[in-house]
């Protein structure tokens, strides 16, 4: 079978997904645009080389609908013959969109291709595509749909998560990720966002809040207790599991992952698609996996998925030596370390989505790109990628440093 | 052209006045007489030049109850038997067949000219679907008229258009709410839904209505005709509708545990019918009509909560021997809680009460029980304060029995002590005319053994009322081994008078209810000991669809009465009567502990004084039974299993041992008595609805997993190999005219 690997990858910053963020003059095209033409122009890239452009994108709809992998191609003059297209697996569609990628090459149909996503919240807004699973009876029943929110804070209370260690894992994010940054870890990936004059617009993460402590977080209202309540959700909890007598509210603003725009894209290819465009790889494939969980829980997939690919890749845990998980909410990043009994200092080590943000379709590249990094950086070999993911999925990567 | 059931005036202004009126019927009903005529007036108005527009009134005391649901049962007859040679050609007969009256209102809204209903009195179901197809309402702003949409409540929904139309008047909020609750509602509040135009005295419908019509105030097309309407609430898919919806759809499931297909179809029939034109619209009701239809909780509800019901209301069970008897006056002996309660209810019925206690003040005491009940009443606008001194006129609270010397009944309602009522019984039977009947109002003492003290057990009878009597809509009445016939038809005489549902069982320890009770209550106990959760054995019993969990239901009747029971029981019937694990955590409880249940505050829940506080579980449970283990041990569709086949199967028992004779009783008395799951149809239509085969299987596997308590008995067993039914081997013969 022929192996996928990994050559580059970009990112943008994350830049306050609402009006008043840096980005929210900047469309998603132009996003998604700043890492193509990233990984186009540092790497001398011949783009009529590349055979597709996946991006994932989980509102794909006005200026990033009608298939934004295809216009991002068009717009970054990638080449007529260079097609696109915009895949979903909600919060994991950027990491599904790497999957995909590796999944082509290593079938050896493909050679090479740009894999990423992008996702503007200040501009197209979460939930702007609308969509059956929450309203339409015929899945919003069995689905047991409910706010994420809320499905984080039923499985805070399933597992025995306080407020309190939601809150201590959210502290700790942002003091990773503010020291990451002073260390310039993000440095080689991060592209900035520039205006056509060259303008910088935004070359930083934009919402890190590294004086973040416990008594800050402690001032702020659980953000999905009015919900729970008042819209039903608390009661789907305890029908979906019965156990529990009623749901604990852990989760605020302060240790859920913030809303922001950007983008990532990684290119993956073949060997031979490295010797025609002379590029080395950086890191290699390994082994991948989605799975449906408990849609009630909705956000345990990643115990799910990593049970199965480890399962699948002939692993243990003890053979990863770096974790990114989603910090789509503190309880999701305690569940996983509680089902794994893993230790907390090989995950997120550089902070994750609750202080730099989780611009949802992009995330996954994004963290895949940080895994990455890291393993270069302290040598390690082998990282394990995961996001927990909406109506109850997980996706898992594992990648090794070449 | 003349009509059966209508009769259709044309004023000079040229305004039809159709009149409902069906001759021999005290309450219009739509049957399919009624359906061909009103198809017919609607062709009549549409046809005719000389006819502006028509108003629809009914010349009866109320509008219409609705629909003759007996009309569907034929359909679904003739649906079951064509099934089987061709499914799809019986289904699709059975959707054609229910909708035409949908299709009836909709050629009316349809037909060019503008109809306006004139409401009073009830206005239910399809007659309400019918008003809400014409172009204009005006309701009756008196008391007795309300509107409504019931058919939830017996296991279907409107079919008739009712889903779209009301949908498409009022906010989703609110429509969705009458619709899932089958809310009746009066005028003021129907006025500010939207879903009437004017409100006006009851004398002046007629008019108001044909004014509208002759000053050219309603249009002849419904607004959702109209190219400019716009949704209520908006459009589903809208930033408004994805606040909406997703809230709905949890707040039904919360509310209805999944449990109703006439409530699920509800839901769909509204998200997929307001994304369409109101065509296509009444099409997708009509097809979620055709398949509520089909299940068997629409056709055991209907059986049960409709049919039976009315049959049992209207006295089904009374022999007709006896002449009918009127009630004037009665004796309730024992002020307690449910002397009080017999005592308010038979008072607020018309009757002369003599409430007696051992002295005045105790007397006096249930007298204030019923004022404080009215006093409730008023202050939530449901009585008038003329009303309650006229109720409290008719109470007479005394320690003198001699004031017993004509009254035509005595319901006893004193302690559960055999000494007690031995005396009691004595005292009344002293001062009594000789024609007066004795009834005791007991719920543990076998009616037999206390008619034993009685010099006249031919007029000793058991009224069993539930607690709080004001509520509990069933009455088991209990025939002693000598109770004669006479007794029996002024029991029922004076349950039909008071408007509770009578169930007639014979004498037997915990005669009907309390048995499938004890039993559901037991199972809860034992999931306890089996290690599973508090909170989840009693939100598996709310999500089976029972309205109190095993656990709260045990605190509201007190541990400590629980516990005494299960002593009286072990001392009758021996050690082997009682189950050693129940026993362990009900003496860890209430000897240990001393924890009494709601009474004192401390039960398996704490109950703080704090007003308003929630009552939480004991968390020193876990000192008695242990950790729980985790949920995921077990299978909750079994767990929410077992509790209804425990009481199912105690409900068999008692008809293989002649206590219960007709099904029609075990299955109301099941759901008003202690709320047995709804959707079933009650405790014998849930087994006949799986089969008897089934049921047996069923036993059959949860014996051998949890105890020979659910071993299949004789009688099931012989139903399961003769494949037959409760409803076919126990026919109920008697159906009230």
């Amino acid at each position: 079978m022929t192996e996928a690997f990994i050559y580059d990858h970009v990112r943008t910053p994350r830049g306050k997904g609402k009006a008043d963020g840096a980005l929210y003059e900047v469309t998603a095209v132009k996003l998604a645009k700043t890492t193509l033409d990233a990984l186009r122009d540092r790497n001398q890239l011949d783009t009529r080389l590349v055979d597709d452009v996946i991006l994932g994108c989980v509102d794909p709809v006005g200026e990033a609908g009608a298939d934004i992998a295809r216009s991002v191609a068009l717009a970054s003059g990638y080449g007529a013959e260079v097609p696109g297209i915009q895949i979903n697996r909600f919060c994991a569609s950027g990491l599904e969109a790497v999957n995909f990628a590796a999944a082509r090459v290593m079938s050896g149909q493909t050679d090479l291709i740009v894999a990423g996503g992008v996702e503007s919240m200040s501009r197209v807004g979460m939930g702007a595509s609308g969509g059956a699973l929450p309203v339409d009876p015929m899945v919003a029943l069995p689905a047991y749909f409910m706010p994420q929110g809320v499905a984080a804070d039923l499985i805070a209370t399933k597992y025995g998560f306080s407020r309190a260690d939601c809150d201590a894992l959210a502290v700790e994010s942002q003091r990773r990720a503010a020291t990451a940054w002073a260390e310039g870890r993000f440095a080689r990936s991060v592209v900035p966002v520039r205006d056509i004059n060259g303008i910088t617009i935004l070359g930083r993460d934009e919402i890190v809040r590294p004086q973040t402590d416990m008594q800050s977080l402690a001032g702020l209202q659980p953000a999905f207790a009015m919900m729970g309540e008042m819209g039903g959700f608390d009661a789907i909890c305890t029908h979906a599991h019965p156990d529990v007598e009623s749901v604990s509210h852990v989760h605020h603003a302060g240790n859920s992952s913030g809303i922001v725009d950007g983008a990532a894209a990684v290119l993956v290819g073949s060997a031979a698609a490295g010797k025609a465009t002379g590029l080395k790889p950086r890191g290699r494939i390994r082994a991948f996996a989605s799975i449906g969980s408990d849609p009630a829980l909705m956000l345990t997939g990643p115990v799910d998925v990593t049970q199965k690919l480890l399962a699948r890749a002939g692993m243990s845990m003890g053979d990863i030596d770096l974790i990114e998980i989603n910090e789509a909410f503190s309880a999701v990043v305690l569940r996983f370390m509680q089902a794994f009994d893993v230790d907390p200092a090989i995950v997120n080590v550089n902070g994750g989505a609750i202080a730099m943000g989780h611009p949802l379709g992009a995330t996954g590249a994004m963290i895949l790109g940080t895994a990455l990094d890291e393993l270069e950086r302290t040598g390690k070999k082998t990282a394990l990628i995961t996001l927990c993911v909406a109506a109850g999925m997980g996706t898992a990567t594992i990648i090794e440093r070449v | 052209m003349t009509y059966q059931n209508f009769t259709l005036d044309i004023d000079a202004d040229g305004i039809a006045l159709v009149t409902w009126d069906m001759p021999g019927k005290s309450m219009n009903v739509i049957s399919i007489e009624a359906m061909a005529e009103i198809a017919a007036i609607v062709e009549r108005v549409a046809a005719n030049p000389a006819i502006k527009g028509a108003v629809i009134a009914s010349a009866k005391d109320t509008f219409s109850g609705g629909a003759d649901l007996k009309m569907l049962e034929g359909l679904l007859r003739e649906f079951h038997v064509s099934r089987r040679a061709d499914p799809e050609a019986a289904a699709l007969r059975l959707f054609e067949e229910s909708r035409k009256l949908s299709l009836i209102y909709r050629r009316l809204e349809t037909c060019g000219k503008p109809f306006v209903a004139a409401i009073h009195g009830t206005c239910l179901g399809g007659a309400l679907e019918l008003s809400l197809a014409c172009h204009g309402r005006v309701m009756a702003d008196d008391d007795k008229t309300k509107i409504g949409l019931p058919e939830v409540k017996v296991g279907i929904f409107p079919g008739a258009g009712g889903t779209q139309r009301v949908m498409r008047l009022t906010d989703p909020q609110s429509g969705l709410m009458m619709l899932l609750q089958g809310q009746e509602l009066k005028a003021a509040k129907a006025k500010a839904m939207g879903l009437v135009h004017v409100t006006a005295p009851r004398a002046e419908i007629v008019e108001t209505a044909r004014k509208l019509l002759r000053d050219g105030q309603v249009p002849a097309k419904q607004p959702w005709d109209r190219p400019d309407f716009k949704q209520p609430g908006g459009k589903i898919y809208s930033p408004a509708g994805m606040q909406f919806w997703p809230a709905a759809n949890a707040i039904y499931r919360r509310e209805t545990a999944d449990n109703y297909p006439g409530a699920r179809a509800i839901m769909m029939a509204c998200y997929e019918g307001l994304q369409m034109p109101m065509d296509i619209a009444l099409r997708i009701e009509s097809r979620y009509f055709a398949h509520v239809m089909q299940t068997p909780e629409a056709a055991c509800m209907i059986r049960s909560l409709f049919v039976s019901m009315q049959d049992l209301n209207k006295g089904a069970r009374r022999p007709a021997g006896p002449a009918p008897s009127s009630l004037k006056r009665i004796g309730v002996i024992g002020a307690g809680f449910m002397g009080a309660g017999i005592a308010n209810v038979s008072a607020k019925a018309g009757i002369e009460v003599v409430l007696i206690d051992r002295d005045q003040e105790a007397a006096d005491k249930g007298l204030a029980h019923i004022a404080r009940q009215a006093d409730d009443a008023i202050a939530k606008g449901r009585m008038k304060p003329a009303d309650k001194d006229a109720l409290l006129a008719r109470v007479t609270a005394s320690a003198d029995y001699g004031k017993l010397a004509d009254v035509d009944l005595v319901v006893e309602a004193v302690f559960e002590d055999r000494a007690i009522k031995k005396a009691v019984t004595e005292a009344v039977e002293a001062v009594i005319p000789p024609g007066c009947i004795f009834a005791s109002n007991t719920s543990t003492l076998p009616i037999t053994s206390l008619a034993a003290n009685s010099a006249r057990p031919d007029q000793f009878i058991g009224i069993h009322f539930f607690s709080p009597v004001e509520k509990m809509m069933l009455v088991e009445i209990i025939m002693g081994e000598k109770t004669g016939e006479e007794a029996l038809a002024r029991a029922m005489d004076f349950v039909k008078l008071i408007r509770k549902t009578p169930i007639v069982v014979n004498d037997a320890r915990g005669f009907f209810a309390n048995r499938c009770v004890l039993a559901y209550v037991r199972e809860g106990f034992l999931m306890l000991d089996e290690g599973i959760s508090a909170t989840m054995v009693e939100r598996c019993a709310a999500m089976a669809g029972m309205p109190v969990g095993p656990l709260s239901l045990s605190d509201e009747v007190g541990l400590d009465l629980s516990w005494k029971i299960l002593q009286a029981t072990k001392k009758d019937l021996g050690d082997g009567a009682v189950d050693p694990a129940q026993e362990r955590i009900l003496s860890a409880l209430v000897v240990e502990r001393g924890r009494q249940g709601r009474k004192n505050a401390q039960g398996f829940y704490d109950y703080p004084a704090a007003k308003g506080a929630k009552k939480q579980l004991w968390p020193g449970l876990v000192d008695i039974l242990g950790a729980p283990r985790p949920a995921e041990a077990f299978d909750i569709g079994e767990l929410k299993q077992r509790f209804l086949v425990a009481q199912a199967l105690e409900a068999a028992r008692t008809v293989e041992e002649g206590v219960v004779t007709d099904p029609r009783e075990a299955d109301v008395g099941s759901i008003l008595g202690f709320g047995f799951a709804p959707y079933t149809g009650g405790t014998l239509s849930y087994i006949d609805a799986m089969g008897a085969r089934a049921f047996v299987a069923l036993c059959d596997k949860l014996a051998a997993k949890y105890g020979p308590r659910f071993a299949p008995t004789a009688l099931l067993k012989e139903m399961a190999d003769k494949r037959e039914t409760f409803y076919g081997r126990f026919a109920p013969t008697a159906r009230a005219a």
